[in-house]
């Protein structure tokens, strides 16, 4: 088979192909409005967006079962909401209300949902690596065949616990999928500035486990490589580092000036921006029809406006209720 | 039984009686711990029970943390308090954060060993006591055993608690022999007790210093002084009544920490009693720590750099003169 017929042949159904545009979509719109609502003061703190990146978080998610654990970190709006956390529980936290899904204790960095195993975002960068270790440990001592998600971006890799949790999870074969975003900047420090290595697939090597490394916009071409790294930790062959590669067109975060890289730089990138990528390639198979993502986006457009008034019109966590949930009773 | 048979005998009870509940560190496997706490463990539970980590402090902490997650029961062990400070990120970050964080979704059931203090000539890197660092941090407990059977009872209460709690074992009391009620039931892990009763002033300690201080108050005797001693036995939660009842019936108040005086425990414990039993005062708190240098190695300037039974009599007696 050559290479042309197989870019012509989709390799999704039309179904699942336009699901993965609307999470994608999803995604983007939800963080275009909490950056208005920021501005609006609305939303306070630390703002992370992920607009660029949402392919490797929505292709890589479609790897996980609803039973297998998700670790995230601080830029985590486009895990949670691929995740399926509700766009109007995400809102509300961000809002600092009741209703937000960690009542708004944690804001944007912090977002938990017990329900969905999505065990939170970490804000310590590399914070989260030992705690997926630690939750596959479990599965794993409890003969479970859950596996566990672990999202960091490349500015772990500078942090001892990238190492440590690697070589602990490959020592001991747990089933983690480490899943590195690698969005160039740590912060403001760009890949080559801060690691002597910058191919991060390749320090898996260094602790024997499995890697791979993929083009992060191309939304696909993710799912089919964490497919794959999932695959691979479900039979049992251990821990797994898939690197992405993608690029945030957005600042580090609100209050980042972006004087660390080019406008020129960005305007590369945002030519390889997954969602219009992904979309010429859907209109190429017929998959898509401007109807199709005029419904689409007025869909989103809805759900987004809801979830603005759901934060909007939520009451905030009473004072009362400050202390409350710092112990918890003992109950076993 | 000792301080460390009480530790191991606790460890193998709760691994027998739960299979959730799981020992993890440095060396408590094949080499049977840095202090042979869990010696012989390894041959009654194997490998995967009694799970020796590699040494990264942050990374097997942090996974003790995501097990408890997980729905395990994990024991961390980490060889020293100085070693901690590697996993501090995970402790105070996570461990301690992630119930209010997540607004009450979680919870983490871990329990956490940790050596701690000096007198074996260690040197600075192996001997402070730092556990009043930790009963700053809100959402975990501290408990400080002095006792063995504390050292057993303590473990065993620690193991039903929903949220983090560290154990501080001072290095020098794994030999110490002790009574042991093996058959007991959950003990109370939030009440100071008063291990010795007394009218003229109030000794209060916790842990590697609990000896040092009944010694000093079977001198104080001696002279005349009854003095009570208030062993803390939690560090967090801090029995805060049992301390300012004592003082109301005493009158003076000496805390011996073995910690460094400045930022120190010892100053939350006298700034508790000041706070709330001012009027009761018949002299100003005193206290007696570590002098504020890194642990020395050689023998005569560790000695005088921990608090000593000496220093414990001569403040008891100079506050009784001076304020009598």
């Amino acid at each position: 088979m050559s290479a042309t017929t197989l870019s012509q042949r989709p390799p999704v159904d039309r179904e699942h192909a336009l699901f993965l545009l609307r999470e994608m979509l999803r995604i983007r719109r939800f963080e275009e409005k909490a950056a208005e609502m920021y501005s609006l003061q609305k939303i306070h703190g630390f703002l992370h967006l992920y607009i660029g990146e949402e392919a490797t978080g929505v292709g890589a998610m479609q790897a996980f079962s609803p039973e297998d654990a998700i670790v995230a970190t601080y830029r985590e709006h486009g895990h949670a909401l691929a995740r399926g956390i509700p766009a109007r529980v995400l809102m509300a936290e961000m809002f600092g209300k009741v209703t937000g899904c960690s009542r708004g204790h944690g804001g944007s960095m912090h977002f938990f949902d017990a329900s969905r195993r999505f065990y939170g975002g970490y804000a310590i960068v590399g914070g989260g690596l030992p705690i997926a270790v630690g939750l596959a440990l479990a599965e794993k001592m409890q003969g479970g065949s859950r596996i566990t998600g672990c999202y960091f971006g490349d500015g772990a890799v500078a942090e001892g616990e990238f190492h440590e949790s690697l070589n602990l999870a490959a020592l001991w074969k747990l089933p983690v999928v480490f899943l590195c975003e690698n969005n160039l900047y740590a912060m403001g420090t760009a890949l080559a500035r801060h690691q002597a290595q910058t191919d991060i697939s390749r320090k898996a090597g260094a602790y024997g486990l499995g890697s791979s490394a993929v083009d992060g916009m191309d939304v696909l071409a993710v799912e089919a490589a964490a497919k794959q790294a999932a695959q691979s930790v479900r039979s049992g062959n251990g821990p797994f580092l898939l690197e992405l590669k993608t690029y945030r067109f957005r600042a580090h975060s609100m209050a980042d000036p972006d004087l660390y890289r080019t406008k020129a730089e960005i305007e590369e990138w945002k030519k390889r921006d997954p969602i219009p990528l992904f979309q010429s390639r859907l209109r190429e198979w017929g998959f898509l029809a401007d109807s199709d993502l005029d419904r689409i986006e007025a869909e989103i457009a809805a759900e987004i406006d809801e979830a603005v008034r759901f934060a909007e019109e939520s009451a905030p966590e009473p004072i009362e209720d400050l202390l409350k949930d710092v112990e918890g009773p003992v109950t076993t | 039984m000792t301080y460390r048979e009480a530790a191991r005998a606790a460890i193998r009870k709760a691994l027998r009686e739960d299979p959730r509940v799981f020992l993890m560190g440095e060396d408590v496997g094949g080499y049977g711990g840095a202090f042979a706490v869990s010696l012989g463990l390894l041959e009654e539970f194997g490998p995967e029970r009694i799970r020796d980590a590699p040494l990264s402090e942050s990374a097997f902490v942090g996974a003790g943390i995501g097990a408890a997650l997980g729905g395990m029961r994990p024991i961390v062990e980490i060889m020293t308090v100085n070693f901690s400070m590697l996993a501090m990120d995970q402790i105070l970050n996570n461990a301690a954060t992630l119930r209010h964080m997540s607004g009450g979704q979680f919870n983490v059931p871990l329990v956490v060993r940790v050596a701690t203090g000096g007198g074996r000539q260690m040197a600075a890197q192996h001997s402070h006591s730092l556990e009043g660092w930790y009963a700053h941090i809100p959402g975990i407990k501290v408990l400080t055993p002095a006792t063995a059977a504390d050292a057993y009872g303590m473990l065993l209460a620690a193991l039903h608690e929903p949220d983090p709690v560290f154990i501080f074992e001072h290095a020098t009391l794994y030999p110490l022999e002790g009574e042991v009620d093996e058959a007991a039931q959950l003990i109370d892990i939030v009440h100071a007790s008063v291990t010795r009763k007394g009218k003229d002033v109030t000794l209060i300690t916790y842990g590697g210093t609990l000896g040092k201080t009944m010694q000093a108050a079977d001198r104080l005797a001696q002279e005349g002084i009854e003095a009570e001693v208030i062993d803390l036995r939690s560090l967090r939660p801090l029995d805060t009544p049992t301390i300012l009842a004592s003082v109301a019936k005493t009158h003076r108040a000496i805390v011996v920490d073995e910690g460094w005086r400045t930022g120190s425990f010892s100053a939350e414990i006298s700034a508790q009693i000041v706070e709330n039993a001012f009027d009761d005062l018949d002299a100003p708190v005193a206290r007696v720590c570590s002098a504020e240098v890194p642990m020395p190695y050689a023998k005569h300037l560790e000695t005088a750099a921990l608090p000593k039974v000496e220093e414990i009599v001569s403040a008891a007696r100079e506050m009784i003169s001076r304020h009598d």
